[in-house]
């Protein structure tokens, strides 16, 4: 442990209201940390900058998960585990549960929470390609009030995202219209588990008569934030998926991708893999729509 | 009972010695013990791979006297760790030469005030230009250890090589190349030292070799031997990393206890471990080998060479045992082995399980595979063809005097693995299935104890003694750590000595309480030492016949009251027995010639590797390991070391990457560091044959690194089998396997299927 525990101070005010308050009065000041999965081992390896800490781990407000007809909406607070344990979302939107059973161990799953995973903002996070892909939307919330923006809009760059200074996330909304849609997730780690993405890539797809008549595609560390592959998309889009359409797709990806040569991986492989994938999903969509 | 009943209580899996006490958590690790006045160190590193110390700047936002802080200047002896030489400084003096070496130390009450301390030391330096690879030190355009970089070399001669190349039918060459590889043992490296002026230096810690570290400590504080002990603390996994930098780490902690005035705890955390321990040394081997048209060995033509990092340490004896090794189990006529350890600016590499075999293992098996090919012989049947057997003689001339049953053990490896049949399926589906499966295998000996004469110079004292209250002790320097070493000595002494597994216990492994037994390492504990006890606890019951009425049948409770009788004439019940060579045994250190080791472990490794040609990535989808390791002295143990040490050669192979970027380790994270997990690890299936060798603990022989030498050349052979590419050099990730098998085709033609 490099970190001096006597250097940080964390206050744990117990309920949402309390947190948001104390954000407000003193914008930028306070770090939020609620699982602590990203932020402990910073601090285990002397890194963790951030000295005043408020505490997000168990509020009731923030812990939930809630489906309505049209929608599902999960707390900001709610863990992986929990995402892995629920039925709905097992049933319509088995890429999150999958991304969610690929999070570090069983122990960090039990820690790690999805508002976490995304306002930290890694390129490489897990559950950011299904959540792209299945039209994400973020509440933020503030003493001000909350707003909501879609997910693709919520980065803004390495680490950098939209939320004030003020704000936290509150939840994310899932639109209930992806049960029948074809979908596909491939995380392409260093191992088997506790790995961290090399690469990954989710879709989301229909087809009409051999034709792609709807495609999200979403990929993790092809850019410096997780994001959609709209050029790629767009190059299947309204095509049927022949030799040449395919082919194309292979090359607006290896264009749109870009990726960086780091301590995981490199570019090179990370942009060739991550057309292998596509190929895969492309081979795996069946010609026709889904009926229940 | 009689003394003879062998099969008793060794060759049964009795349960672990210290188990219990591990599994209820009482088993007490060196951070789990505080002393009272304890203060706790930490250290300050160099950040360049080579130059002169300028300048030594104390931050003034730091308030220094609550510090105490160590230089080289503060040694009162030697400022030297005693290995097999002593080039390597405890603390730097006015020069360091790798990134991570220790320059200066301080310690302080309070734990968490250390690392803005050591922030707040500034080094100024002198850079001078490092060398970082193996090419660049045996160019010796840049000088950076001795008069030419050269830390050992070793020829091996047998017959003339030369005479046979215009003659041959085949002549197939190869270079092979492995990586450093961390042991990522469970347990960081961590002491206690306690320095008094009456008493001296005790150290208590996580280590291989007290008498290693005793004997380092006695030169850097120029004491006699009574005034240092050294005591080894529950350990949490070696490999070899605990064989020679805890000497180093305990110099420090007691000269920081020497200087506080106070017990001085110094644990690493697993970045600084990582950064600033040993590893495996990297190696490049070129072979060059003549045939026959039958496919018959006619002469081996072999250059070895190792990156020994910035200081000899135990480079020498690395390079000697990858030498003996680098032939492979093969009868040749012609052998020629030249090797060199060059010196580089990184920290030293020194011992890890295998101690240079599996370097020279994975080129040999790999090269074998590549001849098979370039011959159209199956790589089954040119081993077959040149395996030693009882009676030929070794590269070093050595006859192989007890019986080699490598066929006997190539045949159940084929057979367990349903190899040929598998092979042919996978041929058949590969063709239609983006994942190409391959089989591949791997032969190899592994010698037991210490090479040449070494187990002459160690000349090991072990044995037993009984307690007043009725438990006989095994005293050894001997060390648990995680592979048995406690369980099969007391199954060894209660054999011998006719009592029960729990009438026996290990006395404390601490300098001022055991003989000297020899080090942890190179497999040697079950074999020579178990011998030694073995012999120790038979010369007891002699003793207590002889001289306590002891009679020729005898119940526990006999036993005891024998002791007691012999406690009250001669004061104390001990047995001690000296480490006497087999014999015939000789070595000509001279010539590099003779009986290289007293005797050798044999195994048959096949792999099934399955590789994805969407993410490039090979994993190994199920293992078999048959081996002839002597008589297997407890089934359970033996059968978790070999699958242990396939475990960490798959990770060998596939997966374990130390990235040096301007000689400091870049990725020492467990995160980035990667080894194989539960997941990635795939079914093994272990199976002995068991021929008992009459000069080793009840017929044991050693076990502990011979599954580490064969995983990697059988994983890539079957990489190769799977997909036609020839891969030499390991770790082999997936970004490696990337360029051998897509790199520069365009996306059209690396689509697969």
């Amino acid at each position: 442990m490099r970190g001096n525990p006597d250097a940080h101070e964390l206050v744990a005010p117990g309920s949402l209201p309390a947190v948001l308050a104390m954000l407000a009065a003193s914008p930028g000041e306070w770090t939020p940390i609620a699982g602590g999965t990203e932020l402990m081992v910073a601090h285990a390896a002397g890194k963790l900058e951030a000295r005043k800490l408020v505490s997000l781990w168990g509020l009731p407000g923030l812990r939930f998960i809630e489906t309505s007809p049209e929608s599902i909406v999960i707390g900001a607070g709610t863990t992986f585990r929990d995402l892995r344990a629920d039925s709905t979302i097992a049933a319509e939107f088995s890429l999150l549960a999958r991304a969610a059973s690929w999070i570090g161990s069983v122990a960090n799953q039990s820690r790690a929470t999805l508002g976490g995973n995304l306002v930290n903002g890694s390129p490489a996070a897990d559950s950011s390609p299904a959540l792209l892909v299945y039209d994400a939307e973020l509440e933020l919330i503030s003493v001000r009030g909350r707003r909501r923006i879609a997910y693709a809009k919520f980065h803004t760059g390495y680490k950098r995202n939209v939320l004030a200074a003020d704000e936290l996330l509150f939840a994310v909304h899932l639109p209930r219209r992806f049960a029948l849609h074809q979908q596909y997730l491939r995380k392409v780690g260093t191992r088997r588990a506790m790995a961290i993405s090399k690469v990954a890539l989710a879709a989301t797809a229909s087809m009409e008569v051999g034709v792609v008549s709807e495609i999200r595609l979403a990929a993790a560390s092809l850019a410096p934030f997780p994001a959609r592959l709209h050029q790629t998309e767009a190059a299947l889009l309204g095509h049927a998926l022949n030799p040449e359409t395919i082919n194309t797709a292979r090359h607006t990806l290896l264009a749109e991708a870009q990726p960086i040569d780091d301590i995981r991986s490199t570019a090179e492989y990370r942009r060739r893999v991550a057309v292998n994938l596509l190929d895969e999903l492309l081979l795996q969509l069946q010609p026709e729509r889904r009926s229940q | 009972m009689t003394t003879h009943a062998t099969n008793r209580i060794v060759g049964s899996s009795v349960p672990r010695k210290e188990g219990v006490d591990k599994l209820l958590g009482r088993a007490r690790y060196v951070d789990d013990i505080d002393l009272e006045g304890m203060w706790h160190g930490a250290t300050v590193r160099s950040t360049i791979p080579r130059g002169l110390i300028r300048s030594i700047g104390f931050d003034r936002s730091i308030n220094w006297s609550e510090f105490a802080a160590v230089t080289a200047a503060d040694i009162p002896g030697s400022n030297h760790i005693q290995l097999i030489a002593a080039d390597q400084p405890c603390l730097a003096d006015g020069m360091v030469n790798h990134c991570d070496e220790a320059i200066l130390l301080i310690a302080h009450p309070d734990k968490h005030r250390l690392r803005e301390a050591v922030n707040a030391v500034h080094i100024e330096y002198e850079p001078l230009p490092p060398v970082f690879t193996i090419e660049e030190s045996e160019r010796q355009n840049v000088i950076v250890w001795g008069a030419d970089n050269l830390l050992k070399n070793f020829l091996l001669e047998k017959g003339d090589v030369d005479s046979v190349w215009s003659g041959a039918a085949h002549i197939v060459e190869g270079e092979y190349r492995t990586g450093a590889q961390e042991h990522l043992y469970i347990e960081n490296n961590g002491v206690i030292a306690e320095y008094t002026a009456e008493s001296g230096v005790t150290v208590w810690g996580s280590l291989q070799c007290p008498f290693y570290v005793h004997k380092s400590l006695l030169a850097v504080f120029d004491l006699p031997e009574d005034k240092v002990r050294v005591i080894q603390t529950e350990t949490g996994g070696a490999f070899g990393g605990k064989e020679d930098y805890p000497s180093t780490l305990a110099a420090h902690a007691a000269l920081l206890s020497m200087k506080s005035g106070h017990p001085v705890k110094m644990v690493y955390d697993r970045m600084e471990d990582l950064a600033a321990t040993t590893k495996r040394h990297p190696s490049r081997v070129r072979h060059r080998t003549a045939l026959d048209h039958e496919g018959r060995l006619l002469a081996m033509d072999i250059d070895l060479a190792t990156d020994g990092g910035a200081y000899s340490t135990l480079s020498s004896t690395v390079l000697s045992r990858a030498t003996l090794h680098s032939p492979g189990p093969y009868v040749c006529p012609n052998v020629r082995v030249r090797s060199c350890a060059w010196a580089t600016n990184t920290v030293p590499y020194g011992a890890f399980r295998g101690f240079g075999a599996p370097q020279a293992v994975f080129a040999i098996e790999r090269h074998m595979d590549e001849i098979a090919a370039a011959i159209g012989l199956d790589p089954i049947e040119l081993r077959r063809r040149n395996f030693l057997h009882d009676g030929d003689t070794t590269a070093t001339e050595q006859v192989m005097r007890e019986p080699v049953i490598l066929d006997q053990l190539l045949d159940r490896a084929l057979a367990e693995s349903d190899y040929h049949a598998r092979r042919a399926r996978f041929a058949h589906e590969n063709a239609s299935s983006p994942i190409k499966r391959g089989m591949g295998i791997a032969a190899f000996y592994h010698g037991s104890g210490f090479t040449g004469s070494g187990e002459r110079y160690l000349n090991s004292l072990a044995g037993v003694d009984v307690t007043p209250d009725g438990k006989v002790r095994v005293l050894v320097s001997s060390t648990e750590f995680g592979q048995g070493t406690n369980t099969i000595l007391t199954q060894i002494a209660a054999e011998a000595t006719g009592l029960g597994h729990e009438d026996v216990i290990m006395a404390p492994a601490d300098t001022g309480i055991v003989p000297n037994s020899g080090p942890t390492v190179a497999s040697r504990t079950a074999m020579v030492v178990g011998r030694l006890i073995e012999r120790a606890g038979l010369q007891l019951v002699s003793l207590l016949r002889e001289h306590a009425g002891l009679g020729a049948h005898y119940s526990r409770a006999d036993f005891f009251a024998a002791c007691d009788r012999y406690r009250a004439v001669q004061g104390a019940v001990v047995s001690l027995c000296r480490y006497e060579a087999p014999p015939g045994v000789f070595w000509d250190d001279q010539k590099y010639r003779g009986e290289a080791y007293p005797a050798y472990a044999w195994s048959i490794h096949v792999a099934q590797v399955a590789v994805d040609t969407v993410t490039y990535s090979a994993e190994v989808e199920e293992f078999w390991a048959v081996q002839e390791a002597g008589r297997v002295l407890n089934p359970v143990l033996a059968g978790g070391q070999v699958e242990g040490g396939i475990a960490q050669g798959i990770g060998y192979a596939l997966y374990e990457k130390v990235l040096l970027q301007n000689g400091h380790m870049a990725n020492n994270q467990m995160t980035n560091y990667i080894m194989p997990t539960a997941e990635d690890v795939p079914p093994i299936h272990v199976y002995f044959e068991e021929v008992p060798f009459s000069h080793g603990g009840y017929g044991a022989k050693g076990i502990g690194e011979l599954p580490h030498d064969g995983p990697a050349p059988a994983i890539l052979n079957a990489i190769r089998d799977a997909t036609g590419v020839r891969c030499n050099t390991i770790p082999l990730l997936p970004e490696d396997l990337f360029h051998k098998l897509a790199a520069g085709q365009t996306v059209e033609e690396a689509t697969a299927v």
